[in-house]
């Protein structure tokens, strides 16, 4: 079973071996509304943790979505250019952004598990 | 791209339209597809003459096969804008009150005075000595400009307000560069966080970061917190005054002795120029650049959204650094300075559009102004002030105000009063469409909740004030009894009802296209 | 005051409404110091018909090119505009409305706009096309910086054949964003290959077509080593209507086409405002600047417009937005619309090979005097000559006799360069036989 963790600006990482996958939460993308377009990275891009890594946009707002990790991009969600519905409909499953090979595991360690989490959401509201 | 002159999409669009009537008409409301759906192929709207014999001269790029656009003969056409028009809502029909945008009334003396002729078939390039009575109304211009703004120099190029800011933070930018003999270390521009959002996005074309200033309680300038974010490395700071929330920034003079102590440069956007013209110079103020709005304060129209003109008036500090061109004034009359090495020792940054500026608007601007007069602008802004303050001292009982004091030429209201009637901004809004009224500016400035915000202009009357009023009030009342699905479903007697923007913005379809009705077709 | 509906009973019972005894006391925010109680330098307020006296008199004292044979053109150009173009823009229901944000009660804006995309697309070869910029060469300079954002390089090559109020237009725009502009020296004979000099840090190569000199050409190769070196081709037109008889842009290979639409229902205005046209390959809308006008539906299902893609825009990305640019051309893109809906695909070709026919017979009328030399072979309605004396003194003293015979180069480039004696002679479908006896009769005087 792969291992989920959160940051506070609601992007999760699921890793599984040395590789990431990175999205948003469900509840950033209820905060988001409609989700119109998604700017992914580029294949093969170095992001450091924090870095911008893909744009989200709903019809009136845009944001950026930063990496939870550091490593390289080695896969993204195409099917996002198609539908970026994906994001409202499953924020954890298929609407996921991107695939990173990670550079160093180490930084998991200070993100929120799924627990902690939701329990900071809930202190949200 | 083959032009098919297939009508079925055309219709079954119109047909899906339909409810009550054949056609989808509702009495005056009248449906109109669009133009190319009333291609009729041999219909044409000009007549235009045999050219005669002549060698054909287009080398090996003549253009083979056909264009695609309709044809259509000038009655067709003439009803098919005219039906267009009649699904807009104007000035010219009712209250406008969107705050920021100023829409008063566009007087039609200005509308036949660009049309003279002597304007109207004027060639930007034609010799010096053909167009002085052109660069004499630029001149003019410039001259009611600087006057009223009590500033030295001023840019007339500048095509819209935000070309006019690109043009202030171009020179501030020169000089910056000019004082430090190359290219300035400076990096930040301060911007308030209720800036319009040209403001943010000019610095940035102008290679500068963005460096946000809160807004205090009362909605303006944080001074304290501006002040402390002044080090050798902010270039200059931008402040909207009469600020976005419809106030006057008290400490304006303060603020521009700071930044000057810092070596920065002071932008001002006189977006909201309207509220003291007449009555506060800002070059009083200290400030070293400012765009001013023809299409808002000096009531050149919107036009749908646009043209403008946003000249832009300078200190001594950065006149030098205007952009090209200029009119001056020697002994054989008016002339023209077009090129850096003419400009004697000025050292423009450069050039920002073609030709010489948006000459119809001078003249539109013109006649305003001249019809007016310094008096009458004066009374502009007290008009327009007390129009806004009316409005605030019959609404704010039943309504919000996000601060309290008078206000200048609008009114900013928050959401609080529809706190738990289910009514969001947004669905207040849409309901005043279907009272006759377009909107307020809504969710701006971004620092009030649910922000409205409402300027009347000096051009209302009272009774057309007194009218909005009274709808206003009975909208609240209706919110507050708990009518939220009206609101939701509003509006219902408008040309459309509420477009589904997620779904234009997801597939977006921004074109017609013969065959298949998606913008991946066009690939 | 005739625009001001408040009577001084009306301002003393709002006043009274409001609380307070008089209007400087809603400005207390105002510091005493910010205060201009003096006297300005301006007149008082006039009567409509002393505006328009005074008025009237200014415009009288320009000779313009409605009063006597003009050939100028250099980026704008003298057409016929039919009355039904300027009688449709003056209903107030365009003229006076905003921007279209609230869709329901602006379909009219709207809808003229999509018809406006529409057309540019069609005529340019393109894809897609905004809703309008300010003008020709704002529309350039914002494709110079579209181009750095697609290909993430930082080198514009601007051709020679560039109107240099466009190079100069995208040189200041991109002077401070890390931009490095090299511009080619005037392409004077049409001749310019650019091969050499696209590298793979170049951007985009800018060239304009028909030429600033005149010159038409074929850039089908010129695209085909844009695309090999991953550079956008953009495609400058200073005069829409040659884009109804030439093969457009797009089929020649361009990725952006931007373009001056005043030639298309909007008067030459002395330099404004007109209306600069952006259209491109669908694969950069989302990079495109300024405002677009998308197909929808309503709750009702019935089809309607909206502004769409806002994310790309200064009110919401702010300082991330693909533009600052707010304001567009609206009017004079409805203009242009309608102009072109009169015309329709007949008549905008016909009218392109009548500007062309004018030309033409003007060049052959022009080849036979002594001083003047046609450069440019191939041209749609505007062609660069080399006079046997300076363009500027020739233009001066044909003004003085009532003959405006174009636009000297020293205009463009400035004076004191192996162009001062070139000129630039435009023609049009408004262009008549008269007309070109007397540019052939001064300039023969003139030159002999």
């Amino acid at each position: 079973m792969a291992d989920r963790k959160y940051t506070e600006d609601h992007e999760w990482v699921e890793v599984d071996g040395e590789t990431g996958v990175i999205g948003i939460s469900d509840y950033a993308q209820e905060q988001l509304g409609d989700v119109v377009f998604v700017e992914l990275p580029d294949v093969g891009k170095v992001l450091d943790q924090r870095d911008e890594a893909a744009v989200i946009e709903s019809v009136k707002a845009a944001a950026e979505v930063y990496t939870p990790v550091s490593g390289e991009v080695i896969e993204v969600n195409e099917e996002l250019n198609n539908d970026p519905s994906l994001v409202n409909s499953d924020a954890h499953g298929e609407g996921w952004f991107a695939k990173l090979q990670l550079t160093d595991p180490t930084e998991l360690d200070a993100l929120m598990d799924e627990a902690t989490y939701k329990t900071f959401v809930e202190s949200l509201s | 791209m083959s032009h098919s002159r297939d009508l079925s999409r055309g219709a079954a669009a119109v047909g899906s339209a339909t409810t009550d009537t054949v056609h989808g008409h509702q009495g005056l409301l009248l449906e109109e597809p669009l133009l190319f759906e009333i291609d009729n192929p041999g219909a044409i709207g000009v007549d235009l003459p045999d050219p005669g014999d002549f060698t054909p001269r287009l080398g090996g790029v003549a253009r083979q096969g056909e264009i695609g656009l309709p044809s259509v003969s000038e009655p067709e056409v003439v009803r098919h804008f005219t039906r267009l028009s009649q699904k807009n809502y104007a000035i010219d029909m009712g209250t406008y009150p969107l705050g920021s945008c100023t829409m008063k009334h566009n007087p039609r003396l200005n509308e036949k005075m660009v049309r003279l002729p002597g304007f109207a078939n004027a060639h930007p390039m034609q010799p010096d000595s053909t167009v002085q009575g052109a660069f004499e109304l630029i001149d003019g211009v410039a001259h009611w400009l600087k006057e009223l703004t009590g500033m030295p120099a001023i840019a007339m190029s500048p095509a819209a307000g935000a070309h006019g800011e690109l043009c202030g933070v171009m020179a501030i930018r020169a000089a910056l560069d000019d004082r430090e003999g190359g290219p300035t270390t400076r990096r930040r521009i301060l911007v308030p966080d209720s800036a319009h959002g040209t403001n943010p996005a000019t610095a940035a074309v102008c290679g500068f970061s963005v460096d946000a200033i809160p807004s205090d309680a009362r909605g303006r300038v944080d001074v304290k917190a501006f002040a402390d974010k002044l080090d050798d490395d902010v270039a200059g700071i931008m402040i909207t005054n009469p600020n976005t929330c419809g106030l006057f920034e008290p400490d304006m003079i303060e603020i521009a002795e700071l930044i000057h102590d810092a070596g920065g440069y002071f932008y001002c956007d006189g977006a909201n120029f309207n509220a003291i013209v007449g009555r506060v110079r800002p070059g009083d103020l200290g400030i070293d650049c400012m765009h001013i709005n023809l299409h808002k304060t000096f009531s050149t129209p919107h036009g749908g959204g646009g043209p403008g003109a946003g000249p832009v008036v300078l200190s001594d500090a950065l006149a030098p650094f205007a952009p090209v061109p200029w009119v001056v004034h020697g002994e054989d009359g008016f002339s023209l300075v077009e090129h850096a090495d003419d400009a004697g020792d000025a050292k423009p940054f450069g050039r920002l559009k073609g030709f010489h500026g948006q000459m119809g608007m001078f003249v539109r601007a013109y006649a305003y102004m001249l019809s007016h007069g310094r008096d009458g602008l004066r009374q502009v802004a007290n008009d327009a002030v007390l129009n806004a303050n009316y409005v605030v001292s019959c609404l704010s009982d039943v309504m919000t105000p996000a601060f309290d004091g008078p206000c200048m030429h609008e009114c900013l209201f928050d959401d609080r009063f529809l706190k738990d009637t289910g009514v969001s901004t947004l669905d207040f809004a849409k309901a005043m469409l279907d009272e006759g009224y377009h909107p307020m500016t809504m969710y701006f400035p971004l620092v009030v909740h649910g922000a409205m915000l409402i300027e009347p202009t000096e051009t209302e009357s009272k009774r057309g004030l007194d009218e909005f009023i009274a709808v206003m009030r009975a909208l609240v009342d209706r919110a507050r009894a708990g009518d939220s699905d009206a609101f939701v479903a509003a509006p219902t007697m408008t040309p459309r009802r509420r477009l589904d923007e997620t779904a234009a913005a997801r597939q977006p379809i921004l074109r017609w296209s013969p065959e298949v009705p998606t913008a991946e077709a066009a690939e | 005051m005739r625009y001001l509906p408040l009577t001084d009973a009306d301002r003393s019972s709002m006043l009274n409404r409001i609380g307070v005894s008089s209007v400087d006391d809603l400005f207390v925010d105002v510091p005493a110091a910010a205060r201009f109680d003096g006297t300005f330098d301006l007149p008082d307020h006039m009567a409509e018909f002393a505006v328009e006296g005074h008025m009237s008199k200014m415009a009288g004292r320009n000779t313009t090119t409605a009063d006597v044979p003009s050939f100028l053109g250099a980026g704008a150009y003298r057409h016929h505009i039919p009355a039904s173009v300027d009688h449709l823009t003056q209903r107030g229901e365009f003229l006076t409305s905003y921007t279209p944000y609230q869709p329901e009660i602006s379909q009219g804006t709207l809808q003229a706009l999509f018809e406006f995309q529409s057309m540019v697309a069609l005529i340019t070869g393109m894809d897609v096309a905004n809703a309008s910029m300010y003008d020709g060469a704002t529309s350039c300079a914002e494709a110079v910086l579209m181009a750095r954002r697609v290909t993430r390089r930082n080198r514009a090559l601007v051709s020679g054949s560039v109107h240099p109020h466009y190079s100069a237009a995208s040189e200041t725009q991109a002077k401070y964003v890390d931009i490095k502009i090299d511009i080619c020296d005037p392409d004077l004979d049409g001749t310019e290959d650019l091969t050499d000099q696209i590298d793979d840090e170049t951007a985009c190569v800018v060239v304009q077509n028909p030429g600033v000199f005149g010159h038409v050409r074929d850039l089908s190769p010129l695209a085909a080593v844009c695309q090999e070196k991953g550079a956008l081709l953009i495609v400058v037109v200073t005069e829409a209507v040659s884009l109804g008889a030439m093969q457009s842009p797009g089929e020649m290979g361009a990725d952006v086409v931007v373009a001056e639409g005043q030639s298309i229902g909007n008067p030459q205005g002395f330099g404004g405002p007109y209306v600069g046209l952006f259209a491109a390959r669908e694969k950069y809308v989302r990079q495109m600047p300024g405002r677009l006008c998308g197909e929808t539906t309503d709750v009702d299902g019935k089809r309607g417009w909206v502004l769409t893609l806002s994310t790309r825009e200064q009110h919401i990305r702010r300082e991330k937005a693909t533009s600052n640019i707010c304001t567009n051309a609206g009017l004079c893109a409805l203009a242009f619309t309608i102009h072109l809906s009169l015309l329709g695909e007949n008549g905008f070709r016909d009218l392109a090979m009548l500007n062309h026919a004018r030309a033409s017979q003007l060049a052959d009328r022009l080849a036979d005097v002594d001083g003047v030399e046609v450069l440019p072979e191939a041209f749609f309605n505007e062609f660069a000559v080399r006079l046997s004396k300076p363009a500027g003194e020739v233009v001066d003293r044909l003004a003085a006799r009532d003959v405006l015979a174009g636009v000297p180069a020293s205009r463009l480039y400035g004076a004191g360069t192996e162009l001062d004696n070139i000129l630039l002679i435009a023609a049009s479908e408004l262009t008549t036989f008269e007309d070109m006896d007397a540019l052939v009769a001064a300039l023969s005087e003139e030159l002999s």
